[in-house]
């Protein structure tokens, strides 16, 4: 296979796995879980500086910042005013007009509140950055994005950190068969078959947190997922076989050595 | 004077300009954002803006998470 990167709004990614910094055991290992998962894309949250304790070490310190290109995100955000107030704030912590966009709806499901999400979206793209909403896996709210002037969709595998995999496998197909943009799916991926799941379907790639900072080994996991993403996207570009409800045998039916009677049913080997 | 510093309120002695700030509170002002009276301030204009009484100051930074969570 050649060369395939990932390419959003113009710039290029040799990695389709991009990951979180939260949650992880310590910043050290998170550093690891990167440096493993090959991602050349991490996505940080934005905070108020803790006035009293300063002393915490700053995690851009642990982001290799040559390799990794850092997506700020409005995680937390529960209106629109919000997220593009956090969003204009990230970029000038980054100086990168990026911005992974999250507005939530719903606190117990943190699913995505898409009328303040498309709002937002819009409002941001006029100001220039390049807006890669996270967003329910919900063919039409995708399609209204991608017209609102969205880099990239991020449709949802599953709630946030629930660890489901892909729920809506067909939705997610739908989305990535009239999407024009890259299409990522953020959130619920659980483990390594997940992620693939979610490239074999077409996703352009998958973005997660939680599955790999939370699992016992998070730096093994981050492995697995490298391999997941390479192995899903492999798949889906090499072309699987339609699925048939019945066997078809993959040897020669003629020249076997036994004469069988030919009767119905039970003839052909494996 | 007092201004409203990431929603608490804080003394200092003013008027100051949002540089003086950083430096008071020993902040690196490469790593932080700042907004004044929610519009975000370009860190070229940080030796020239002024803060004045009761104005309210946001100053951010990026921490780790995916989706949501803080550490």
């Amino acid at each position: 296979m050649t060369s395939d990167p990932l390419i959003i709004a113009g710039r290029t990614f040799g990695s389709r796995l991009v990951v979180g910094t939260g949650k992880y055991p310590s910043h050290a290992v998170m550093a690891d879980a990167h440096r493993a998962a090959g991602a050349d894309m991490v996505t940080v949250a934005v905070r108020r500086v803790n006035l009293t304790d300063k002393s915490k070490e700053s995690l851009i310190d642990y982001i290799d910042r040559d390799r990794i290109f850092i997506l700020p995100n409005t995680a937390g955000c529960y209106t629109a005013d919000d997220a593009i107030r956090t969003a204009r704030l990230g970029r000038e912590v980054g100086l990168s007009n990026w911005v992974k966009l999250e507005v939530i709806g719903d606190e117990r499901t943190l699913f995505p509140d898409n009328v303040a999400l498309l709002e937002a979206t819009r409002v941001l793209v006029a100001e220039g950055f390049v807006v890669l909403p996270y967003t329910n896996d919900d063919p039409v709210i995708c399609r209204k994005l991608e017209e609102a002037g969205a880099a990239a969709v991020m449709p949802l595998g599953a709630p946030i950190g629930s660890g489901l995999g892909i729920q809506n496998p067909n939705n997610i197909r739908i989305i990535k068969d009239q999407a024009r943009v890259p299409v990522i799916v953020d959130a619920g991926v659980g483990t390594a078959s997940d992620a693939a799941i979610a490239m074999e379907l077409g996703a352009d790639g998958v973005l997660m947190n939680t599955a790999i900072a939370l699992a016992t080994d998070p730096v093994a996991m981050a492995s697995a997922m490298k391999l997941a993403v390479e192995a899903g996207r492999l798949a889906y570009r090499a072309g699987r076989i339609p699925m048939r409800p019945y066997a078809s045998p993959s040897s020669p039916v003629e020249g076997r050595i036994t004469p069988v009677a030919v009767a119905a049913g039970g003839r052909a080997g494996g | 004077m007092t201004i409203r510093l990431n929603g608490e309120p804080f003394e200092i002695a003013g008027p100051v300009t949002i540089s003086a700030l950083l430096a008071e509170l020993n902040i690196d002002p490469r790593i932080v954002a700042v907004e004044h009276n929610v519009v975000v301030v370009k860190k070229l204009q940080y030796e020239t803006t002024m803060i004045g009484e009761g104005d309210e100051i946001e100053i951010v930074r990026f921490v780790g998470g995916g989706t949501l969570y803080d550490f």
